[in-house]
């Protein structure tokens, strides 16, 4: 059995921050595993634990930067990736989910794995959408949400996360693409052993004519991008721990707040 | 070619209220497009859920009866065929779990650009929409080379729809590919419940992924404590196993109107503030004054927390 995770680098900004132009600048930026790959990452190699012969791939589009972040994978259990990137890609300021899927369903083609797992969303765009897209381009079956997941032959039983407390239980045939939601496991730490396994384990690089796809111009662009204007009229207290608590002590007696 | 689709949303025989934003949404578009307002209604009781959605604004519902519930490949097969028929300048549809499920699939099949989660939207030129990027810490504009799109639109930020409307309804004879229907919802499970119930409470701590640390929460528990207060948390103190399923407040979680919310080490996540924007007094403790948590916070104080909460602890002993 083959399973393939999507594994995306996030961009966290730093608690002060600045805008130059239509970015971050990247002094204020921290890269890092997209949490939601971490839980997919973590359900894969969960599997390959609890199975034979099982081989699990991960895929990224992304810069070389990445690789930081797919080494991470590897040293969790992934046992090989492999990178996509060029300059077309480079130069667009955000890749829409209809290319993400082709430039990864060209990828899955290759690899043809029995499963994909992708994260629900990623922490810094948030389109929560690259699975299912990877899913439609690629021909085959999906779910969103995924929050508990059995294997069962050739089906996946899943629990999709909807609002409010409740779980729909599903069907899925496999092949399919999952979305994976935070909370359905417990992602490991990686070990000193896994961190130095990682560093020879392999990780191809293809562009997207490699792998047959031909990017046009890029359908979305950023025309801004601001520190949203707050309606906040937040009173905040000052004046250093203390005296901001006893403020705030204050405040909540006012309330009826009191043991 | 300017009409609009909107699609509208349910669960276990209800409608879901962000249908009627949607239907907000889709009129918007429409009036600047010049061109009619089409619904999507798809499963469930259609013809009671077409009379609910039949709204001021609306011109068209079309109705699509394959099963009682939500079914993915239901929503996609019908939607794509609809939009072949109907040729939508754009499609709108809600940013819910089960939009997530069908949205990216019918763009893929249209060819249609996605912009999930819109907050706004320009679409009087081109389309440009209004998005959160980078953890809800900046606001970015989005705009879209092509003359269609799909949209999904972030719950609760539209108005819902009002007043009767006069539309046509008509039952869309969708052709389901059975053989492409590979997913089968088999039932609903409810989370558990304990004997803390977060949605009664007066006074709600609430703790975020800030505290670091299991042994943390200790504070957390003094500080309720000492002010008679229930302890509630964001997601990832649930997703680490600290804090059991029903403490969690937010879109997955529960939905709370206490007196007062202090969040502690919180983000304010659109999916947590969903649960609580209600709260009658919303006060943060955050170290970091770009947080979103501030936007909605009547107090805070920007600092650190394991200074400031066994600080507010000792002001009640
Ligand atoms: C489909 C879906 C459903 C979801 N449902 C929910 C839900 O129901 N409820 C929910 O909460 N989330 C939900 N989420 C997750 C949500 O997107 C956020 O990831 C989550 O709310 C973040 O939790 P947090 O604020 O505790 O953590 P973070 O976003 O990591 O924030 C931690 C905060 O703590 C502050 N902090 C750190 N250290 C200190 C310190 N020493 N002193 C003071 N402040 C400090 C930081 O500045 C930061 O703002 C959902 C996500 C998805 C995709």
């Amino acid at each position: 059995m083959k399973i393939l995770v999507t594994v995306s680098e996030v961009a966290e900004a730093d608690d002060e921050f600045e805008i130059d132009g239509l970015s971050i600048d990247d002094r204020y930026l921290t890269y890092d595993l997209n949490e939601w790959d971490d839980y997919a990452i973590e359900e894969a190699v969960q599997i390959s634990e609890s199975r034979d012969d099982v081989e699990v791939v991960t895929v990224t589009i992304g810069p070389e930067r990445a690789e930081e972040t797919i080494r991470q994978g590897l040293a969790k259990g992934a046992d090989r990736a492999v990178r996509v990137w060029d300059d077309s890609i480079e130069g667009s300021d955000l890749l829409d989910s209809n290319t993400k899927g082709e430039l990864l369903a060209a990828v899955a083609e290759e690899e043809e794995p029995d499963l994909i797992l992708a994260g629900v969303q990623s922490g810094d765009m948030a389109f929560a959408s690259t699975g299912v897209a990877l899913a439609s381009t690629l021909g085959y079956e999906w779910g969103a949400v995924v929050n508990n997941l059995e294997l069962d032959g050739d089906m996946a039983n899943v629990h999709r996360e909807l609002e409010g407390g409740v779980e729909e239980l599903t069907e899925v045939e496999l092949p399919a693409v999952l979305t994976i939601q935070t909370g359905i496991n417990e992602p490991r730490y990686a070990s000193l052993r896994g961190i130095r396994q990682a560093q020879s384990k392999p990780l191809d690089v293809k562009a997207p004519e490699d792998l047959g796809v031909e990017l046009g111009e890029s359908v979305l662009s950023l025309t801004s991008l601001e520190e949203p204007e707050t309606e906040s009229n937040v009173e905040l207290f000052e004046g250093g721990a203390e005296d901001s608590a006893g403020q705030l002590a204050n405040l909540l007696r006012e309330k009826g707040v009191d043991a | 070619m300017s009409d609009i689709l909107a699609v509208t949303d349910h669960r276990r025989g209800d409608l879901r209220e962000v249908s009627f934003e949607t239907i907000t949404a889709g009129r918007e578009l429409a009036d600047t497009t010049g061109g009619d307002l089409h619904l999507a209604v798809i499963n469930g009781d259609v013809e009671s859920f077409a009379e609910s959605v039949n709204r001021d604004g609306v011109d068209v519902i079309h109705t699509v009866e394959h099963g009682d519930d939500f079914n993915h490949n239901v929503y996609t097969q019908a939607l794509e065929q609809l939009s072949t028929d109907i040729d939508p300048k754009y499609v709108v549809a809600p940013h819910s779990v089960n939009g997530l499920d069908y949205a990216p699939a019918v763009a893929q099949r249209l060819d249609y650009p996605l912009i999930t989660d819109a907050i706004g939207f320009d679409a009087a030129d081109s389309l440009t929409v209004t998005r959160e990027l980078y953890n809800g810490k900046t606001e970015a504009g989005v705009s879209v080379a092509e003359d269609n799109a799909f949209l999904t639109i972030r719950p609760g930020e539209w108005e819902p729809a009002e007043g009767d409307g006069s539309a046509t309804i008509d039952a869309f004879d969708a052709a389901i590919d059975e053989a492409d229907v590979g997913s089968t919802v088999t039932g609903f499970e409810e989370v558990g419940s304990g004997d803390v119930d977060i949605s009664e409470a007066d006074v709600l701590v609430s703790v975020g992924r800030g505290i670091e640390d299991e042994d943390n929460l200790d504070l957390i528990f003094d500080l309720a404590d000492a002010l008679d207060a229930t302890v509630s948390s964001s997601r990832p103190i649930v997703d680490n196993g600290w804090l059991p399923q029903d403490r969690q407040v937010g879109q997955s979680g529960k939905s709370v109107t206490p007196e007062v919310y202090l969040a502690i080490g919180i983000s304010g996540a659109v999916q947590h503030v969903a649960g609580m924007k209600s709260a009658e007094t919303i006060i943060a403790v955050n170290n970091d004054p770009s947080a979103p948590i501030y936007d909605l916070a009547d107090y805070g104080i920007v600092d650190d927390l394991f200074d400031v909460v066994p600080a507010l602890t000792e002001e009640f002993q």
